[in-house]
């Protein structure tokens, strides 16, 4: 089952022929996902790496191809107008790669998109992955930028704003056996499409997943309300880590997200809210597999 | 990024935000001259430093406030005298306070009532929000804290803008009666260029009604959306990078995300996220992290040096933590690196590196035939624990 997207997911890329976006829609189809068209201004007609068409609007590009899902990889001062024209051409599940797009544009993005059946996942954000079940889990669809060979197909849904960190609680599952039924990665910015509330709601309900890691950070309350309602409404096992403990108040941590402005936002306060609402908090992100494992009875 | 006040007055002028007349000047000769050309009796002499508290701050020399109410041109030029070329410290610049370059003259009004006005990013709801309070010129934070009831918010719809029933509400609430339109001129000025300039936060503490019912901004605070920035290049000019950290200035010319912190252990790491977690689990092994330094994801040789180079700056460094998770990054290209980069600096300091992910191999074989003292790490916690006993 997994959530949002599977192997069976026709995928389009906005930007394709980019640099970035070239070298990610490779080595997607490299992993086995269904790239079924890239969208790039001017260039329609055109063929990527001689295989995949491309087109000049994401419209065009759904009505031949039946694409369902959307990963845009333009640069930050178009990519508010390339999610809204991804929404309007009714693609279900929009995945925004860009990061450095101003909150203003976002704010207005997400304004705009409420009433509608599209739904946003990022922006400034690795993208999600549901592992396939060849070798390396090859097969998969890989929407973003995140390493494939990482994954391997199991029960273990991932959710995090940060790249890195979701790699390195995946790796860390994968070298203990536990593979994952999808990897959530909704981005850093203060404002984004898909929250952890949101992720979280689609594990509980998705059979395939057994079990949660819910990685955050400093800033916003995102986390808190995600373990707020699992408290009261998830069965299944959740292991939290949350970054920042050590970032100074008032500075930006590399994501815009991540700044520290009142008490309740700290890695502290929530860490203690996580755990009190039954989360298993990691002492530490090297540890963020293990301690899943433990409240998962493994 | 932040800006001055004197800059803020620009805006605020181009805008139509109302505030006492004043000038900016950087030596006493030219403090007098806009004394002068005020041509008023009743003045101000302020200090311009990217800190609040200026009024209760101290000089280095023993020179009291950094906030001066002068009579005369003569007056102000003597102030003047007192703050130019002098480090001023106050609650928010810490101990070493921070240097005085210029000072902004102006008109000092007569005051009837202290107003606080804010308008910043509700990142919950996704929405701007003003906030108001009737205790204005007091710290916004003690009031929340004791009069919470005291604190007016009102959410503005991004599609819709500042409607005038809010700014009816707005003016009711905080009891304005012959000042409510000089205050909603004002506002609606200041909801303009919170939009128009991309703010992440205006603070106006506090906006004033004068004795002769004028309405004035006297101070604010400006905080932008760097990443908007690109569209904003008269603001982008704003940019005092004498007042900001040199080491910062220099890890965003080579697109590397940097912040001093006052530990010992420097971190180099790819990812926001994950630099914030190496960060954490040095701390949680007893260490002191000296700084937050992502190199992004897909770190260049040129880099790594450059991020070397910064670190190395940072006299309190004993020890380096390098933590890399390189997905699709090559983990041989960033071994390169740091090899060349610790070989280019002549580094003596315990190196400690963590590599994992894509051509991990190839870079343990790397580190390991460059002749260099590195120790290696299986994982973050391990890389952590030895980086602390290094430099214990």
């Amino acid at each position: 089952m997994a959530i949002f997207i599977d192997e069976t997911t026709k995928v389009l890329v906005q930007g394709i022929t980019g640099s970035f976006g070239a070298r990610h829609a490779r080595l997607s189809i490299e992993y086995g996902t269904h790239i079924v068209g890239g969208v790039t201004p001017t260039k329609g007609g055109q063929l990527f790496d001689n295989t995949v068409p491309i087109f000049d609007t994401v419209s065009a590009a759904v009505k031949e191809t039946g694409a369902t899902a959307s990963v845009i990889f333009v640069p930050p001062a178009f990519a508010a107008d390339a999610v809204l024209e991804a929404a309007d051409a009714g693609v279900e599940l929009i995945v925004c790669i860009t990061e450095g797009i101003p909150v203003m544009d976002m704010m207005r993005v997400k304004a705009l998109l409420v009433g509608s059946k599209s739904r946003l996942v990022g922006p400034n954000c690795p993208g999600i992955v549901t592992p396939g079940r060849g070798e390396r889990s090859h097969g998969g669809c890989r929407i973003g930028i995140a390493p494939g060979y990482i994954h391997k197909r199991g029960n273990v849904g991932v959710v995090s704003r940060s790249g890195t960190l979701t790699y390195e609680a995946v790796w860390q599952l994968t070298q203990l056996g536990y593979g994952q039924s999808t990897c959530v990665g909704i981005g850093g910015d203060p404002i984004n499409g898909t929250s952890h509330l949101d992720v979280l709601k689609c594990f509980n309900d998705d059979p395939e997943t057994e079990a949660i890691i819910l990685i955050g950070e400093i800033g916003g309350n995102a986390e808190v309300e995600a373990a707020r309602w699992a408290r009261d409404y998830c069965r299944k096992p959740i292991a939290g880590f949350i970054a920042g403990a050590t970032a100074p108040p008032g500075r930006r941590m590399g994501h815009a997200g991540a700044i520290v402005g009142g008490e309740d936002d700290t890695a502290q306060a929530k860490k203690r809210i996580l755990t009190e609402c039954g989360i298993a908090v990691a002492e530490t992100p090297g540890v963020m597999a293990k301690t899943l494992l433990e409240c998962w009875g493994r | 990024m932040n800006i001055h006040e004197y800059q803020a007055k620009e805006l605020f002028d181009r805008f139509g935000v109302p505030s006492p007349k004043g000038k900016v000047a950087s030596s006493p000769k030219e403090v007098y001259d806009a004394a002068r050309w005020l041509a008023i009796n009743n003045l101000v002499v302020k200090a311009q430093i990217h800190a609040g508290g200026r009024g209760k701050g101290v000089f280095k020399s023993g020179y009291k406030g950094g906030v001066q109410l002068v009579k005369s041109p003569e007056e102000a030029r003597d102030a003047a005298t007192q703050m130019l070329g002098e480090v001023l410290v106050t609650k928010q610049t810490g101990d070493a306070g921070r240097l005085v370059r210029k000072v902004m003259v102006g008109e000092a009004v007569s005051i009837r009532r202290e107003l606080y006005l804010a308008i910043l990013l509700d990142r919950e709801c996704c929405q701007p929000v003003i906030i108001v309070s009737t205790e204005g010129g007091m710290d916004i934070e003690e009031v929340a804290a004791h009069s919470p009831e005291k604190i007016l918010r009102e959410h503005i719809h991004p599609l819709m803008g500042l409607q005038a029933y809010q700014v009816r509400k707005i003016c009711h609430d905080l009891g304005l009666q012959v000042s409510a339109r000089q205050f909603g001129r004002l506002l609606h000025a200041l909801y303009k260029l919170f939009i128009d300039c991309d703010c992440s936060m205006v603070e106006i503490n506090p906006v004033v009604v004068t004795t002769n019912d004028h309405v004035y901004a006297l101070d604010a605070k400006f905080n932008f959306d760097d990443n908007a920035l690109y569209r904003h290049p008269e603001i982008s000019s704003m940019r005092d990078s004498d007042a900001e950290d040199p080491r910062e200035v220099a890890a965003a010319l080579h697109d590397l995300n940097y912040i001093g912190l006052d530990g010992n252990i420097a971190c180099l790491v790819n990812g926001a996220g994950l630099a914030m977690a190496t960060m954490d689990i040095i701390k949680h092994h007893g260490g002191d992290p000296a700084n937050f330094l992502d190199v992004g994801g897909g770190a260049s040789k040129e880099q790594v040096a450059a991020a070397f180079h910064i670190i190395l700056g940072d006299p309190n460094v004993k020890g380096i933590f390098i933590n890399i998770f390189g997905g699709i990054m090559d983990c041989n290209i960033v071994a390169e690196g740091v090899v060349a980069a610790a070989k280019e600096t002549a580094l003596t300091l315990p190196l400690v590196v963590r590599l994992e992910g894509n051509n991990v191999q190839a870079g343990q074989a790397t580190l390991d035939a460059s002749g260099l003292n590195i120790i290696t790490a299986v994982g973050m916690d391990d890389g952590a624990r030895k980086i602390v006993a290094a430099v214990a």
